[in-house]
Order: C-alpha cells, then sequence, then structure tokens
C-alpha cells in the first residue's frame, strides 16, 4: 500500500517563562492511503501538538518544530515555505477541530465560510461553488441545505456545526483529513451520528483520516490501525486488533483496564495509580516508570529500544527485551 | 425497605428567558433517594439534570411541586433551618478549575465551610481536620500550603471532594464530577467516591452524561430527556433490560473499548436534534426523534409508571 503520511523523528517545544516544554519528542508515524489512524492519549501527551506540526499551524514563537520531517506524497513538507503550506492546507491536508461553537466565524454567513475555501484555492465562484457547497451540506447530512446556506452558525445546533465544519474541512476535496477530537464536545447520539458520516464519507471518498481522541470506544468503533502516545512519545503502535486484544505495553493495558465497559459487570475499576510526567524535565529513561507497576531499574535510566513483534505492531518497553522476559519467568516461579 | 431520604415530588423548573417565553428545564420529575444509594441521574446536555441537582439543594428556586429531605420541604425552610440543612447536603462540582478560588490555599478552601458553620471553636482543630480530609481524599499534608494552579485535574477534584466532606454531609450531590479528567485518573476518582460512601455510608445523587461511569457507581439510574424522567430502574436492569426508545438509543449510541463487539452490535442512530426546552414538542417530548412514534405520542403526554417491579417507564408503547 502506498504511504501518503510520513512522519520522521518529530521533536516540537515550547518556550515559556518556566523552561522549555518538550511536547512532542521523537514521534514516528505514517499513514497509508484510505486509512483511518488513530492517535490516544491523555491530555498533555502531545497528540494535538503532532498534529499542529503537521499542518504547521504551531504558533512560533513561542512553539518550534525542533527537529524531524514530515512527508506527504513523497514531498517534505516540514521545508515548505509557508505560501507553499497554504497551498497545501485545506486543499490537500484538512484539519478540523475539537469545538465546533469557535471553529467557525460568528459574523459570517454559512454559505460564505463554507465557500471561502473554493475561492482561495481554486478560484470557483458564483453559482458553481453554491451548487458545490450545497452538494457537501447534503453530504454530511444537513437538511434543506439551500436555507441554511443563508444562516449564520448561531442558528445551528452543536451536531450541526460540527457538520458544517466537516462540510468545509472536505470541501476542496483534500486526500488527508486530521480530525482532533471531532466528537468530545458532542452528545452521545449525536457523537454516533458524527462517527456514522466518517464512515460513509470515508467509503465514497476514499479519504486518509487521522483522529485524534481520547475515547477508546470512539477508537474501536472507527480506527484500522492506532498509536498510543504518552508524554510525547508514541509508546506503541499497531492495528486495531493488535493494540485492543496483543496490547504490550503496560500504559496501554492500563488504559484499556482504567475505561468502564458498558456491556460487561465489573466491580471495581482499575485506575493507573500517579500523574503523567512533567514535560519541562522529562525522564531522561521510559517516562511511564513512575506509574509502571512493572517497572524496573534499566527503565529508570535508559529509554527504550523499539520492538518490532510483527510489521504492524512496534512497541517501546524493556519488558519485551530477552532479558526482561527471564526476570519476569523468574519471580513468576518464586 | 430503606428508608427515603430524599423525595422529589412532581417538581417543576422553568426559567423566563423573556416576557413571553419560558425554558422548562424540569418539567413534573419525581423520584426517591434512599438512604446510603447512590443515584444516579443522566441524559444528554441540556435536559436539565444538572437543574434539578441545583434546585434539590436550593440554589434555585423551584417553580412547583415539592423537595423534601428527611420529610421537610427545603424550599419552605427558614434562612436559619436551611442553613442547618446545608450542613447535611454538599455538593461537588463538574469543573475543578472553576470551582476551587484561585487566591486561596488548600486549607483556606477546605476549612472556610467549617468556619462558616462554626464547628471548631480552635484555629487548630481546623487545621488537624484539614490534613484528616486531606488524608481521607489521597492528598498528603504539606499540600494543605499550596494554591490550587499547583495541582492537576484529578488532584483539584479530590480538593473539592475534601471540601465538601468537611462538614460531615450526609448526602453529596455530584454533578459530573468526573468529565473534566482524564480517563485513567476518571476511574482513580470513582473509586474514591466509592470508598467514600462505603466509609460513611453516604447517599450520593451522581449526575453525569458518561453512562458507562454511571452504571459502574449507581445503584439506581434515572434518564432524563428534556426536563423529563422517562426510565427509572435499577442499574443493571437498566442495562440488560431498557423499555424506553430514547434508553436504547442512548446505551447502543455509546461505543464500546473492543472492536469485535462494536462491529457485531445493532446501532439505533437517532435522527434529527434535540428540540428547544422552550418550545418542547406536545404529548411526549421524544416523539419527534421516536423510531416508534405513533399518534398518541403527539396527543398526550405518557405517564411515569411501574411496568415491571421498580422499574418506572413513560412511554405509551407499554400502556
Amino acid at each position: 500500500m502506498e504511504k501518503l503520511l510520513e512522519v520522521h523523528d518529530l521533536h516540537v517545544a515550547f518556550s515559556t517563562y518556566g523552561g522549555t516544554i518538550k511536547a512532542v519528542r521523537g514521534v514516528n508515524f505514517y499513514l497509508h492511503k484510505g486509512e483511518t489512524l488513530a492517535i490516544v492519549g491523555e491530555s498533555g501527551c502531545g497528540k494535538s501538538v503532532t498534529s499542529q506540526a503537521i499542518m504547521r499551524l504551531i504558533p512560533e514563537p513561542p512553539g518550534k518544530i525542533v527537529r524531524g520531517k514530515v512527508m506527504f506524497k513523497g514531498k517534505e513538507i516540514t521545508r515548505y515555505t509557508e505560501k507553499q503550506m497554504r497551498s497545501i492546507r485545506g486543499v490537500e491536508i484538512s484539519m478540523i477541530f475539537q469545538d465546533p461553537m469557535t471553529a467557525l466565524n460568528p459574523t459570517l454567513t454559512i454559505g460564505t465560510q463554507l465557500m471561502e475555501g473554493l475561492q482561495e484555492h481554486q478560484s470557483i465562484r458564483g453559482e458553481t461553488a453554491t451548487s458545490k457547497a450545497l452538494e457537501m451540506m447534503h453530504l454530511v447530512g444537513i437538511p434543506n441545505p439551500k436555507e441554511r446556506l443563508k444562516q449564520y452558525p448561531h442558528q445551528f445546533s452543536g451536531g450541526m456545526r460540527q457538520r458544517i465544519v466537516i462540510a468545509m474541512a472536505l470541501i476542496c476535496e483534500p486526500e488527508l483529513l486530521i480530525a482532533d477530537e471531532p466528537t468530545t464536545a458532542l452528545d452521545v447520539t449525536i457523537q454516533a451520528q458524527i462517527l456514522e458520516l466518517f464512515t460513509t464519507i470515508q467509503a465514497k471518498t476514499g479519504i486518509s483520516i487521522i483522529l485524534i481522541t481520547h475515547d477508546l470506544g470512539v477508537v474501536a468503533k472507527i480506527a484500522d490501525r492506532i498509536a498510543v502516545m504518552y508524554a510525547g512519545k508514541i509508546i506503541e503502535t499497531g492495528t486495531k486488533r493488535d493494540l485492543f486484544y496483543n496490547q504490550q505495553h503496560p500504559y496501554t493495558k492500563g488504559l484499556l483496564k482504567s475505561v468502564p465497559r458498558l456491556d460487561l459487570k465489573e466491580e471495581q475499576l482499575s485506575p493507573i495509580d500517579g500523574t503523567p510526567p512533567d514535560l519541562f524535565a522529562p525522564p531522561q529513561g521510559c517516562p511511564f516508570t513512575a506509574r509502571c507497576p512493572y517497572a524496573m531499574e534499566v527503565c529508570d535510566n535508559v529509554y527504550p529500544v523499539t520492538t518490532e513483534r510483527s510489521s504492524s505492531h512496534r512497541v517501546d518497553c524493556w519488558l519485551q527485551d530477552k532479558r526482561a522476559q527471564q526476570l519476569l519467568a523468574r519471580t513468576a516461579n518464586q | 425497605m430503606a428508608k427515603v431520604i430524599l423525595e422529589v415530588n412532581r417538581l417543576k423548573k422553568f426559567f423566563d428567558v423573556n416576557r413571553n417565553q419560558t425554558l422548562q428545564a424540569v418539567n413534573d420529575v419525581s423520584f426517591q433517594i434512599n438512604e446510603g444509594e447512590t443515584f444516579g441521574l443522566v441524559g444528554e446536555s441540556g435536559c436539565g439534570k444538572s437543574t434539578i441537582g441545583r434546585t434539590i439543594l436550593g440554589l434555585y428556586h423551584k417553580t412547583a411541586g415539592e423537595v423534601l429531605y428527611d420529610g421537610e420541604d427545603i424550599h419552605s425552610l427558614k434562612e436559619n433551618d436551611r442553613f442547618k440543612l446545608h450542613k447535611k447536603m454538599q455538593m461537588i462540582f463538574q469543573d475543578p478549575y472553576a470551582s476551587l478560588n484561585p487566591r486561596s490555599t488548600v486549607q483556606e478552601i477546605i476549612s472556610e465551610p467549617m468556619e462558616i458553620h462554626r464547628l471548631y471553636r480552635h484555629k487548630k482543630e481546623i487545621k488537624e481536620r484539614v490534613y484528616q480530609l486531606l488524608a481521607e481524599v489521597g492528598l498528603q499534608r504539606d499540600h494543605a500550603n499550596r494554591y490550587p494552579h499547583e495541582f492537576s485535574g484529578g488532584q483539584r477534584q479530590r480538593i473539592g471532594i475534601a471540601r465538601a466532606l468537611a462538614l460531615n454531609p450526609e448526602f453529596i450531590i455530584a454533578d459530573e464530577p468526573i468529565s473534566a479528567l482524564d480517563v485513567s485518573i476518571q476511574a482513580q476518582v470513582v473509586n474514591l467516591l466509592k470508598e467514600i460512601q462505603h466509609e460513611k455510608g453516604l447517599t450520593f445523587l451522581f449526575i453525569a452524561h458518561d453512562l458507562s461511569m454511571v452504571k459502574q457507581i449507581s445503584d439506581r439510574i434515572g434518564v432524563m430527556y428534556l426536563g423529563n424522567l422517562i426510565e427509572l430502574t435499577k442499574s443493571e436492569q437498566l442495562y440488560d433490560h431498557p423499555y424506553h426508545p430514547y434508553t436504547k438509543a442512548l446505551l447502543s449510541a455509546i461505543p464500546i473499548p473492543d472492536p469485535e463487539v462494536e462491529e457485531k452490535r445493532e446501532r439505533i442512530i437517532l435522527q434529527g436534534e434535540l428540540p428547544s426546552p422552550i418550545n418542547p414538542p406536545s404529548g411526549c417530548v421524544f416523539r419527534t426523534r421516536c423510531p416508534m412514534a405513533m399518534l398518541i405520542c403527539e396527543q398526550q403526554k405518557p405517564p411515569f409508571r411501574e411496568i415491571a417491579p421498580e422499574h418506572f417507564v413513560a412511554c405509551h408503547l407499554y400502556s
């Protein structure tokens, strides 16, 4: 399969009065054409910063892409000038944000905002633009598109606004859609509608999606592959099956155990004790050491090497090392 | 039979939007909470669940109906008696960032209710009590002198819980206490609440939109839609045998973190959006989105009745 996007050794830092925050610390991943990759992690793990870095939306200063490269369709877009980036944003890569309330301009009609991208990037105006906008509104399931086009954002509900934002993102027919927590601000019944919409749109247009979320239920529903982030690093990545049924990293295991499941009767939830590390001074070794029930001495000092369990499944954990396996076997026998 | 500690009878709370429009936030809701149980109230945003919580505490004046705590009508109490009652009823708020005064130390935040109610005569006693409370919620003694911004979301919520426990209340209303927290931290806070309840025999009203968490903590659950209570039963029963079409849709909309289960599930996708509570539909409020709506649903409001032991539903399908 063709790789649409490749991210190599991405480092992003923010300088603040308190010091430098190393938000993303060496992230590697790729995305095939037509697939959905979910980036999962808790707040502050760097998942949103990673996506903003791809789009080059990190405010500079205080932020900075320190190192690494992003390849889109074989071209290194990290070297692009701002002008070149503008020709990609919204045309080849689109992004939708968490909060549909703030992503729209309250003083412009929905129609104006929808067609802005067409005018800007493809010089499509007038009736052609209107008919394209109507077509998009139909695709995202907005009833009475003709009248709705003339209305303002406040006349739409949260779910409808998110549909508009999706329509805006898709109007120039991009090849990659980055969705940053697209359903977090919505109610579950509306979330179900929007997730269904993603699936239909992907089937119709073959678009690739990077979905950033903290909700493992959403991931189980629509992702093909998953990358789990913790403290600025991808600590485990694999197919949906790899991560849900054969997860290896203690953090991934802990995360799955700490979410309650509607379909099971459990007595007690098993939370992960402690809190994520401070990214002003990230630990030298594995960042999960302080919360990890299996932490060894080596974990404190050296960041684990990446183990490839299969062509799709990679884990950064010392437990994968042969010596650790022997140690585990020995403790289990005692 | 357990003792009923809180009784909400035909409670209504309307807000005036302008001269000729009213928002019907809570419309004719009745339920009872037994001593020592956790009662979960779920529903989507705008369904009136938080308004109920606030009206029960007397933070809002009711429009009609009554709220009885231990047989006493909360809304007709004199100020002095109400003050005493608030010692028994406390609240944990949703946003751990907004509900703690950023200019007060943890010590000051937790001791404030004790000072207002003059629980102790000496400052030293209060200090000791603060330390004790901090330990109960899993924080350390030296945290007392710090300010809220020095804590993470989960820790802040623990401070909020310590403040709610300061007066040794009997009844706690927790309004979305975990929705602002990360998943791994949510489980920590839910377990803490469960522990505290177990130790102290507290009664909880747990308000949330996350059904999977509510199921974890609640004995009985009430489901709300557009200001109405539409189903109420024991927690397990609600998940195993939901009756109301809205409850069914709500349950099926929650994604389960297991791809195989997720693939096999049948999903009921509700069409349309929540109607406005300013101008709610006639008859059954859910009829505009209900896949089984009938003619009668438009004409008559379905009564809230017991259709199985301890299982109440407001739906014409079961009459």
